[in-house]
């Protein structure tokens, strides 16, 4: 489990995010909701240490990851797992090597043992003959499905995703989802994914959190986000059609 | 100006942590090793050509230019190699060699990490536990720091090569003449003074230049703004550093 305390963050005086604090469940798809500039990418880096928060702190299983030694900090660091918004594939790695690349630095395994744990990784992302492939040479989707094949290879416990499904057809943001899902539930981890597609909500969100303005305003499952009395949520929510017509459809 | 100044010397703080952090949290000494022979490769093996190409033709060119401002018959004709030698040693090869490796490599290296900032692959590495700073640009200083005296002695070699080429091609002088200036009244302290320049300015590109690229912020605008400000601030870095050692070691 993680639990983010009274979270604040400035930038430049300006605050971007104001007292937040949320807990992610293990095994559960924990999905940070909110329009854009909302400060949930923020949010998510200050969790995973990208950013120094000015004020809370992130506890990942109990261990205060905010305020942790170099050493500590390093022990969890190497048990989380991020898929990035464009993938964050090492351009000059093939395929084959970024899946391998975080057990070549961070563990003394075989060879062998390597390249089974990658192909097995590939393989539960569904990816198949492209081990050689180069980065620029692979789709959006299939990038997305190896940084998460990626985040996975070495048994990560906590895993992030910010806007998985961001520049990627319906369909193969379904695939998506459906794998994030998929894998927190076999893996039995903490997920957490940042999104402001309604579409994964209603996929995938276990536990919701709507982020509006940089404070944290409503949280529930995707069953209950729809009888919110949150004006702003309900503005995001209800901002298309389609929303508009399956909460019609409800009743 | 006040506020310049304080820029200034916050950037220069910054340089000097962002040197400080390369040494801690590092990965195993076998990982760096692999590492560094690639930026070897890439720093060293893949400017030859460039160098070969600029020394051949500085040495060339310089050798006419001497011969044509020492047109008095009082100056034997080996004074023109004997001016060719020095000024190569002392300058051509290490400085100017220097600023065509900051435009080749150091616009590389910004480049390469101004990229793979906005591009989020450093976070990626510090997610995974990784000293980003120490993992990058590490292997890079410590390749730029031996290849680089090894392209000034070639580049020397093949500037007084061209400059032998252009002399005797043209009949400007002798090749006896030509070798006899090259060899005549030799400082072998200069060659170590060209060697001790080479070893500071392949740190002053690597690093300036790494630090330009690790701090990109922005699109593909800012990355090309960095490359530019990588070649720029190290050209400034050479020619300082070129100042001082011949202050204080010649």
């Amino acid at each position: 489990m993680i639990e983010a305390q009274n979270i604040s963050k400035s930038f430049n005086g300006k605050e971007v995010i104001r007292d937040i604090s949320i807990k992610f469940d293990q095994g559960k798809t924990n999905l940070i909701i909110g329009a854009s500039g909302t400060g949930k990418s923020v949010l998510l880096k200050c969790i995973v240490g990208l950013i120094q928060p000015n004020q809370g702190q992130v506890l990942f299983d109990g261990r205060d990851f905010t305020n942790a030694g170099k050493n500590l900090k390093t022990e969890i660091r190497r048990e989380i797992g991020m898929l990035f918004q464009g993938g964050a594939l090492f351009d000059s790695m093939t395929v084959e090597e970024n899946v391998m690349f975080p057990l070549n630095v961070l563990t003394d395994m075989k060879n062998d043992e390597k390249l089974d744990r990658v192909n097995h990784c590939l393989k539960r992302v569904e990816l198949t003959n492209v081990n050689d492939k180069m980065p620029s040479e692979i789709s959006g989707g299939m990038k997305k499905r190896v940084g998460i094949a990626r985040a996975i290879v070495n048994n990560s416990k906590y895993l992030f995703c910010d806007e998985p499904n961001s520049g990627l057809d319906p369909q193969t943001s379904i695939t998506i989802d459906n794998l994030i899902k998929e894998i927190t539930e076999e893996l039995n981890i903490t997920t957490v994914v940042v999104t402001h597609d309604m579409n994964s909500v209603m996929e995938i969100g276990d536990k919701v959190s709507f982020i509006f303005q940089g404070q944290k305003l409503w949280e529930g499952d995707n069953e209950s986000i729809f009888d919110c009395e949150v004006k702003e949520l309900q503005d995001f929510i209800f901002a298309n059609n389609l929303m508009r017509n399956v909460k019609r459809h409800r009743g | 100006m006040v506020a310049k100044f304080r820029f200034s010397m916050a950037s220069l703080g910054r340089f000097i942590l962002f040197i400080g952090s390369m040494f801690v949290r590092r990965e195993s000494f076998l990982t760096y090793v692999k590492l560094t022979v690639d930026e070897c490769m890439k720093i060293g093996i893949n400017s030859i050509f460039i160098v070969s190409i600029v020394s051949i033709f500085i040495g060339a060119v310089t050798t006419l230019q001497t011969a044509y401002n020492l047109v008095s018959p009082f100056i034997p004709n080996y004074v023109i190699s004997l001016v060719v030698r020095d000024m190569t040693i002392l300058e051509l090869a290490p400085t100017v060699m220097a600023i065509v490796y900051a435009g080749k490599v150091g616009s590389n290296i910004a480049g390469e990490l101004g990229t793979m900032r906005i591009s989020e692959q450093i976070d990626a590495l510090e997610v995974m536990g990784i000293n980003s700073s120490s993992y990058l640009v590490l292997p890079k200083i410590i390749a730029s720091f031996f290849m680089y005296p090894m392209l000034v002695i070639l580049s020397a070699f093949l500037c007084i090569l061209g400059g032998f080429l252009a002399g005797t091609l043209t009949g400007t002088l002798t090749g006896y003449e030509y070798i006899y200036g090259i060899r005549y009244e030799f400082v072998a302290y200069n060659v170590t003074f060209a060697l001790i320049k080479s070893f500071s300015f392949a740190l002053v590109v690597a690093s300036i230049s790494a630090y330009k690229g690790y701090f990109t912020s922005g699109g593909a605008l800012e990355v090309g703004q960095a490359s530019t400000a990588a070649v720029t601030n190290s050209c400034i870095g050479i020619l300082t550093a070129d100042f001082l050692l011949t202050k204080l070691l010649l």
